[in-house]
């Protein structure tokens, strides 16, 4: 079973044509990372995955892109429905002016549940999933502002996950990390593949290596490359993409 | 260029001067022992320790590209290859030691008796490893993994020369046996001799490892 699967989409904004024809299946419970330099389409072709990119006025999408088998740009679907289900992580950690409980808590208010124990079992279940508990569990209830940036981007991961996504979309998530949130935030991928299929944009060749099962090279707009994460960091089929992942890029 | 394409070339450089070495101590020790030039066994036996210079030199070279550059794809390729072939190198450098030992130990005013030269093909296969290592080289510095496998076919002949020659050696020994020490020296150089061109083998694999990204290893040497 596909659980992403992208057919022949194009993107445009506005007339730049950002994305071209691009064709790709991501597998559940698996890490897929996407590089290129910067401009690729990388980013706007992962927020196409929960529908970030309606927002932004003058864009165009032709294709398809279905999740679990349902075409996601349909009329008839509901695009809060659609990112309850595919959850996203920015590249700065932005929690919400929110103590730490309520950050996590927040996906589960808005989405109407008032079980106040279901909401204290699944904040604590979802901290401890991100390997934040032991760092928060005395101070639940101060601003999520006074965590390092490190914490604040587990927070992130934590929010999003507290409403139980099966896909999960992170847009370079570790730039703004120093290495050892870095380090966390990487072993975190691994765990959480366990539970979700993973997709994340980095400019880390070697996060890219380290933490995703396949890898998808993109290149003015181009999906050039994608394949085994292994197979591409040791042997790519395509010379641009040898060039660009070991640095002989322009 | 870009700092690791320079750090890359650099290594490139150290290993080829290493395989120019290798070769030219491996012909030495070969003319040694067909000659009886015993300065020419002991040059042999004191350059040996520039070979394992240059082996402490390219290790070192390699673990700092993997540590300050995390080298990938043909990158990772080549340097991986050539922490291999740089023991290998020593290996070979190792054997042309040991067959200047022989020529140097062997007693003064006796070479050797030319009808056991002739009748081992030592000469044949000496000429042949060397061959073998010049191809190597070539392909490397070519980058011809054309070249690398043409290895393959002539490691068979050094194979063959080394499987007839314990017959040869023991009829040798039998007809001079006041020679007997000769021949079971002689034995000793041709086994050697046989490994050196296994080590040009696994220098040929790592290089097509490199080059084509295609493990060769245990594919048995016909089908190479």
């Amino acid at each position: 079973m596909i659980k992403i699967d992208a057919k022949n989409v194009d993107f445009y904004y506005g007339d730049f044509h950002a994305l071209k024809n691009i064709s790709m299946e991501i597998e559940p419970n698996t890490s897929t990372a996407f590089i290129g330099p910067s401009g690729c389409g990388k980013s706007t072709f992962l927020r196409l995955f929960n529908r970030m990119n309606d927002l932004i006025p003058g864009t165009r999408m032709q294709g398809q892109i279905l999740i679990d088998g349902r075409d996601i740009y349909t009329k008839s679907e509901k695009v809060d429905r659609l990112r309850k289900n595919v959850g996203m992580v920015f590249q700065k950690p932005n929690p919400f002016p929110k103590t730490i409980y309520e950050n996590v808590a927040y996906g589960l208010r808005v989405n109407g549940i008032k079980d106040e124990n279901y909401i204290e079992e699944t904040v604590v279940k979802t901290l401890k999933q991100v390997v934040l508990w032991e760092e928060v569990k005395d101070k639940l209830k101060e601003s999520a502002f006074a965590l390092s940036g490190g914490q604040q981007q587990r927070l992130c991961i934590a929010r999003a996950l507290a409403i139980s996504p099966s896909i999960l979309l992170m847009d370079e998530p570790t730039s703004a990390l120093d290495p050892i949130s870095t380090s966390k935030i990487e072993d975190l991928i691994h765990e959480l593949k366990n539970d979700y299929t993973i997709v994340i944009v980095t400019h880390n060749m070697q996060q890219a290596a380290r933490v995703s099962d396949k890898t998808g090279y993109f290149y003015l707009g181009e999906l050039i490359e994608y394949d085994n994460t292994r197979k591409i960091f040791t042997n790519p089929e395509k010379e641009s993409t040898q060039n660009y992942i070991t640095g002989r890029f322009g | 260029m870009k700092v690791i394409e320079q750090e890359i070339q650099a290594l490139k450089n150290s290993i080829s001067e290493m395989w120019a070495l290798v070769h030219q101590q491996l012909y030495n020790a070969g003319e040694a022992m067909l000659t009886g030039d015993k300065e020419l066994a002991y040059k042999v036996i004191n350059r040996e320790r520039r070979v394992n210079a240059f082996e402490l030199k390219i290790d070192s070279d390699c673990e700092d590209i993997i540590a300050l550059y995390a080298p990938v794809a043909i990158d990772l390729r080549f340097v991986l290859a050539m922490y291999k072939i740089n023991t290998n190198l020593e290996r070979l450098g190792d054997f042309a030691e040991s067959i200047a030992r022989f020529a140097g130990n062997l007693p003064e005013g006796e070479p050797l008796d030319p009808q056991l030269i002739k009748e081992t093909r030592v000469e044949e296969m000496l000429s042949e490893l060397l061959s073998m290592i010049s191809l190597t080289k070539e392909a490397f510095e070519k980058e011809s993994s054309e070249i690398a496998s043409r290895i393959f076919l002539k490691d068979n002949l050094i194979d063959e020369i080394n499987h007839n020659s314990t017959a040869i050696i023991a009829r040798y020994i039998e007809e001079h046996k006041s020679s007997a020490l000769a021949g079971l020296y002689m034995a000793g150089v041709i086994r050697k001799m046989e490994r050196f061109g296994d080590h040009c083998t696994n220098i040929a694999e790592e290089l097509i490892f490199y080059l084509d990204a295609k493990v060769m290893k245990h594919m048995g040497k016909t089908e190479q």
